[in-house]
């Protein structure tokens, strides 16, 4: 059966899995502030659809108590059916129960789950609190948790990132919003040195889960300094943690994971991404920081890709099937450090890579990601690896040009027709 | 007794000698006495926007006398650093406190070591005070592992979490709005404890220093920011730095206090003034005016832009130890010989924490790859990539 992908605003096909149960973290209590499970279970999902046998163990015996050590991680499908088997996950799916929302909402309600949850977490930024967001993501959460828990902050980026990181240091679980990605570079210094730094300068003594979000990317005519891709400029600090959401699932997932990390994780989201619909589970789930999502299984070339990009993939892909193609498409989800492990398997199966990105040419994600592939995985290539980012420009207003700057399904399409000759 | 007490006195100055002893009806009192003991600060305190603390301080000949000790354990351990450093077993850069003593001193007198302190590069004392042992500190100049932060970190990043010290950093300024989020932390969960935020007069210059004031003052943190004024940034005087070189007055809407930085009792009497009064009013201004003999650092000579003069000046006249000293003679808690084998024992202590210093051992190699993340979600690193990917998930 052919595998399902979605375009962008499209809904996906979801399939169930089972608990796990009592697989409660457990975080350190601090005086009177203690966590409170709201929920019984949680769900860990690595959506991987490589490993199937284990997905079929855990699907046969849900809400079985014991696991073994081996199998710490619960594997289930969350893209794709295959075969039979899919028609007898889809018909779970029918089953059981899930709800559509937009992608910000997605990223508010793991926020808010995680706020009920934990009375050390807060929110600072700029108009988070009584304006509800400039994307909405902390909408009604300031009336429901009060000024000091999502704070608005002055528009001092340097100072309140820098603040964040010192609540983060006595324990609290600090998420600073950056109403854009760019405005960070302001609180670059407090972000390379304090944030990355200080678990280690402090020879372990301080842990700073400190959480920094906002959007990035280029959006429609935003004009250059709005348009920034820092993904390239902090992959270089020590200690820090970055992930980037795709899709409302993985926003939710992403979110959860990052705000209980005790490490620094800095979550990139894109100004175009906001409004797509999808349908996540009901339960509660958190999906691991360091894991790559297969989009489509496919058997041809391997196309890494993350953020907006996969969409212009999974776009480009509707187009090479019907040529006859047979892309793998990747979403590597974990920009620091890569998940090569799901990269590496794929590279083994397919021999060919191909990664799409929004970041600039220059020192982006996609030079990184060669520089990793090629050094870890040398042998099993065929081709040299082709990186197709966005030109070394400053983004311009013009929306033709800016359309240029920005690799597109067409560019993608003939890309992979010239790796696979 | 009293005798040989009086007979040892003498070598106390004139001018502080207190008016019994012209009546040479002479009083022992004993160094660990706990009695309360009044005494006047040198200089009186210059105010903005809010009523000065009363400049009788109390305290005891007990405090007086750990007082002594404390700074002189300080002052020996900045010298020996200075040694050390000549002779290459500290590289980098290595800022000496010597000389601001009475700063960190005063300061710990008024607090608890609940209340948090933050500070620059200078922090050797700082962590020597919120109870570090001379051990950590030399191996952690030494690049042992035995060192505060296992000889990670250097001279610009000691810490000490279990008695709330949080460092030690490295760029001017940064720690400030860290400052900010300690207090914010305090505030949220409404402990009644306060944060010292120290920066030097170079600091003050800094723009993160009026936005994190502003979010201090607009929330009401507990913030107490502390500028010590040795009157130079780096290699440049104040005044050549700052247009309005009243530190204490440059918070505006926020009050201010301008300290003698080199009498301890003046310290102590401030910062218990801003305690009470950050629990209450939010955010206040410290300026303490103090001095650092050596350069900025172990690269600065020191000489270059101020005069041998200026500095011994200021030791002969304002010296915080010396004071004390003058103080503890004058008040006969202590003997002339006594505070001479303090001295000794202090240099002895010092010695023995070098020796042992060096001889732990440096850091192994695969130290290199520790503590870079926290095995919170299963993340190990092996360098930028990983080489294999194993997540345990909770």
């Amino acid at each position: 059966m052919a595998t399902l992908f979605q375009g962008v605003g499209a809904v996906t096909p979801f399939s169930a899995s089972s608990s796990l149960d009592s697989n409660k973290l457990l975080l350190p209590s601090r005086k009177s502030l203690s966590i409170s499970d709201s929920r019984g279970s949680i769900f860990v999902y690595r959506s991987d659809a490589l490993n199937l046998k284990a997905a079929t163990r855990l699907q046969l015996s849900p809400g079985h108590q014991k696991r073994s050590p081996s199998e710490d991680l619960l594997l289930h499908q969350s893209r794709g059916s295959f075969g039979a088997f899919g028609l007898y996950l889809h018909c779970l799916r029918i089953a059981y129960p899930w709800h559509e929302l937009l992608l910000f909402e997605a990223l508010r309600e793991g926020l808010e789950e995680e706020m009920e949850r934990d009375p050390r977490v807060c929110v600072m930024g700029e108009d988070v609190g009584h304006y509800g967001g400039s994307y909405k993501v902390t909408k009604g959460l300031a009336e429901k948790y009060g000024d000091l828990r999502v704070l608005d902050t002055p528009i001092a980026e340097n100072s309140f990132t820098g603040m964040g990181i010192g609540a983060a240091m006595t324990g609290l679980r600090p998420i600073v919003e950056g109403m854009n990605m760019g405005f960070l570079l302001l609180a670059f210094n407090q972000i390379s040195n304090n944030c990355g730094m200080l678990h280690y300068t402090s020879g372990g003594q301080f842990t700073i889960p400190i959480v920094i979000r906002g959007p990035g990317g280029v959006g429609r005519q935003l004009g250059a300094e709005h348009s920034q891709r820092l993904e390239s400029y902090f992959q270089s600090i020590p200690g820090i943690q970055m992930v980037a959401c795709s899709t409302p699932y993985n926003a939710k997932g992403l979110m959860k994971a990052a705000i209980r990390s005790e490490n620094p994780v800095i979550l990139f989201e894109h100004v175009l991404l906001y409004n797509l619909k999808e349908r996540i589970p009901d339960e509660e789930y958190v999906l691991s920081l360091e894991e790559a999502e297969m989009v489509r299984p496919g058997e041809h070339i391997t196309i890494l890709t993350y953020s907006r990009m996969r969409y212009h993939v999974m776009q480009a892909a509707k187009t090479l099937v019907n040529k006859g193609y047979d892309p793998e498409v990747i979403d590597i989800r974990s920009l620091k450090p890569f998940d090569l492990y799901t990269i590496g398997c794929s590279v083994k199966k397919t021999h060919r890579v191909l990664i799409v990105e929004e970041c600039m040419r220059t020192g982006g994600i996609g030079a990184s990601l060669t520089a990793a592939i090629t050094e870890n995985f040398h042998d099993y290539l065929d081709a040299p690896i082709v990186c197709l980012s966005s030109q070394d420009v400053p983004t311009p207003y013009a929306g033709t040009l800016e359309e240029w700057t920005v690799v597109q399904p067409a560019q993608i399409v003939s890309a992979v027709e010239q790796l696979c000759q | 007794m009293a005798l040989s007490r009086i007979a040892s006195s003498t070598h106390a100055s004139n001018l502080l000698k207190p008016l019994s002893a012209a009546l040479s009806i002479r009083r022992v009192i004993s160094s660990d006495s706990t009695d309360p003991l009044t005494i006047e600060t040198s200089l009186p305190f210059i105010s903005h926007k809010c009523d000065a603390p009363p400049r009788a301080v109390d305290t005891s000949a007990s405090e007086l006398f750990s007082f002594f000790r404390d700074m002189a354990t300080m002052r020996r351990m900045e010298i020996a650093a200075d040694s050390l450093y000549k002779a290459k077993l500290i590289r980098g850069f290595c800022h000496l406190y010597d000389g601001q003593e009475a700063v960190a001193i005063g300061m710990e007198a008024a607090i608890t070591k609940k209340d948090a302190i933050i500070t620059a590069y200078r922090d050797h004392c700082i962590f020597i005070g919120r109870g570090g042992t001379l051990l950590e500190v030399f191996g952690e100049l030494m690049g042992r592992i035995c060192g505060g932060s296992k000889g990670k970190g250097g001279s610009m990043h000691f810490y000490r979490k279990q008695t709330n010290f949080f460092g030690g950093h490295g760029i001017v300024g940064a720690q400030i709005p860290l400052g900010c989020g300690l207090a914010f932390a305090q505030r949220y969960s409404k402990e009644e404890n306060v944060t010292f935020t120290l920066y030097g007069d170079g600091a003050a210059n800094q723009g993160q220093l009026f936005e994190a004031l502003n979010m201090a003052a607009l929330w009401d943190l507990p913030a107490i920011l502390v500028c010590e004024n040795n009157h130079y940034g780096m290699g440049t005087a104040e005044w050549r730095a700052a247009k309005n070189p009243a530190y204490y007055k440059r918070g505006d809407y926020v009050p201010g206090l301008k300290v003698d930085g080199m009498d301890v009792l003046a310290v102590k009497q401030a910062c218990k003034f801003a305690k009470e009064h950050a629990l209450k009013n939010g955010p206040l201004i410290l300026e303490m005016d103090t001095y650092r003999y050596h350069g900025h650092s172990m690269s600065d000579p020191g000489s270059t832009y101020r005069t041998r003069d200026e500095i011994s000046g200021v030791r002969q006249e304002r010296d915080p130890i010396e004071r004390v000293r003058k103080l503890l003679l004058a008040h006969d808690i202590a003997s002339e010989k006594e505070l001479k084998d303090i001295e000794k024992q202090v240099r002895k202590d010092v010695d023995d924490a070098i020796a042992k210093a060096k001889e732990c051992p440096m850091p192994d190699p695969s130290e290199l790859f520790t503590n870079v993340y926290v095995k919170g979600l299963g993340v190990e690193s092996f360098g930028a990539d990983r080489k294999e990917v194993r997540a345990t998930l909770p």
